[in-house]
């Protein structure tokens, strides 16, 4: 039996991690992911889990812990924010090159400068070409429903790779929800146990993990590794499909709102996506066709189905809530735009920055970027493809 | 149990039979590891010229010249680097480099 709860999103990622109970959570504390950590130190304190808990001096350190407690045999997870993650930068990437299946709770925020503890991407966006795989969530619900598919996702024998659950800082993992929590015995026979085929404390055979890699194999190791991005896909659904028989709860590689009639589309991740629908409700409301693409995975990108869902649409905005400083537009803007021409899309696309450093999005934000894509399409020209939303001219 | 897979770390090996993250399985596989495949070239002995003076031995960087019966052996290709390090410690000149396909 499912039980409601009211939850802030850090308060229902610690929750299930109380209920997946792993080995080995080294922690740094860093606003807005600290209250995860601090939730599950009580969980330790009070005997709820019998899981290692490292208080280390950094977050080079917790990620760096992390992945020794995983190449080590160990279910082995942390959780960051912002200056947090860039610190971990070295890490990430041999996490992900040594096929070690971490999880990392990432609640986005603000990358310095100018200093900013609020919510936008630009931390995990960073992080984008790591080799992790990102899941993003809309709230609270999604952002605990993720963590407990995290683990399955993460160690699947074809995938092997470390795995980011993000969730917008503040927004989310502040902002106090209802949400429907899963049994603890149905979250742990869900993740089941962890049954790592090669690991160093194996007695039966030692192991080598992480040696140099010359110029002869450096090439050959990045392509294997890239051979498991390309299971991400299949193993994200099929963990889906487990976790909707479970809990009644449908997830895919994308939610699709409203979108299969609509003429305009706006492609998002994240809290936001909740105000899009909104604004996407009172515009279908008022008999205009728009529609919403919610990414929820967004490493490995699933181009090929969002080119798809998106083919029939006239116009697209794309919302990065994320700079990439190129001078042409954010990193979701270059990945949904590389897909849509791949696929041969002759829909117009715009590419929009917004909400960066926790800058409200309101409902009148996102009708404002659907009034654009209506006028972009009765004009027959997209016009500056890379534009701000809600800045002060 | 894994056995020690550590042959699949090879220059000619295809990034599909590489081990997962490179990883090596089995304890004291560094001698089955051919790291003489990086080389570009090799040292050539001319044992006519040699005075079994034995300096090229332990510079060596890779224990590649070993020393049998008081007389200096054949050179372990499997692990030579190529270094050249033993051409210039040999006071005879009985040690050059050629260049290896």
């Amino acid at each position: 039996m499912a039980k409601r709860d009211r939850l802030s999103g850090n308060e229902a990622v610690a929750v299930a991690l109380r209920q997946i109970n792993p080995d080995v959570f080294p922690a740094f504390p860093i606003t807005p992911s600290t209250e995860i950590p601090q939730y599950f130190a009580s969980f330790v304190a009070n005997g709820q889990v019998d899981t290692e808990f490292i208080t280390v001096e950094s977050e080079h350190s917790s990620m760096s812990a992390a992945i020794g407690a995983s190449a080590a045999g160990t279910r082995a997870l942390t959780a960051t924010s912002s200056c947090g993650l860039a610190y971990m930068w070295e890490e990430l990437y041999i996490a992900a090159s040594n096929r070690l299946p971490i999880v990392l709770a990432l609640v986005n925020r603000a990358l310095s400068g100018p200093i900013n503890i609020n919510c936008d991407h630009s931390d995990a966006m960073g992080a984008r070409d790591s080799g992790w795989i990102q899941i993003y969530a809309e709230n609270n619900q999604e952002a605990y429903d993720n963590m407990v598919q995290a683990f399955r996702i993460s160690e699947h024998k074809s995938v092997r790779l470390p795995i980011m659950i993000c969730q917008d800082g503040f927004i989310t993992s502040h902002a106090v929800e209802n949400i429907e929590l899963l049994e603890d015995e149905d979250v742990k026979a869900f993740v089941g146990e962890y049954k790592p085929e090669n690991y160093l404390l194996n007695p039966k055979c030692p192991l080598a993990v992480g040696p140099y890699a010359v110029t002869d194999y450096y090439m050959e190791a990045k392509r294997s590794q890239a051979e498991g991005m390309r299971y991400v896909e299949t193993a994200v659904l099929e963990t889906a499909g487990d976790f909707a028989r479970l809990s009644g709860r449908e997830y895919g590689l994308f939610e699709a709102y409203r979108l299969e009639d609509a003429d305009y589309a706006v492609v998002m991740i994240g809290s936001a996506a909740g105000t899009a629908k909104d604004a996407v409700d009172e515009l279908r409301a008022d008999g205009e066709k728009a529609g919403l693409l919610k990414l929820r995975l967004y490493r490995p990108f699933p181009a090929e189905a969002i080119a798809e869902a998106l083919k029939h649409v006239k116009t697209v905005a794309i919302m990065d809530r994320a700079e990439s400083y190129n001078n042409h537009g954010g990193p979701l803007g270059a990945d949904v735009m590389a897909a849509l021409y791949r696929a041969g899309s002759r829909v117009l696309a715009v590419n929009y920055i917004y909400g960066l450093g926790g800058r409200d999005v309101r409902v009148e934000s996102i009708k404002e970027v659907f009034a654009a894509l209506k006028q972009i399409a009765s004009d027959g020209r997209a016009g500056e493809a890379y534009r701000y939303l809600g800045i002060r001219e | 149990m894994a056995v020690s897979d550590i042959k699949k770390l090879g220059t000619k090996v295809s990034w599909k039979d590489l081990t997962e993250g490179m990883m090596i399985a089995g304890a004291g596989v560094s001698r089955e590891f051919l790291t003489g495949e990086w080389s570009s070239v090799k040292p050539q002995f001319d044992e006519r010229k040699c005075t079994q003076c034995l300096l090229c031995t332990p510079v060596c960087p890779d224990s590649c010249i070993p020393v049998v019966d008081k007389k200096r052996g054949a050179f372990d290709y499997d692990h030579c680097k190529g270094c050249g390090i033993c051409v210039k410690a040999c006071p005879a000149g009985a040690i050059t480099m050629e260049g290896v396909e």
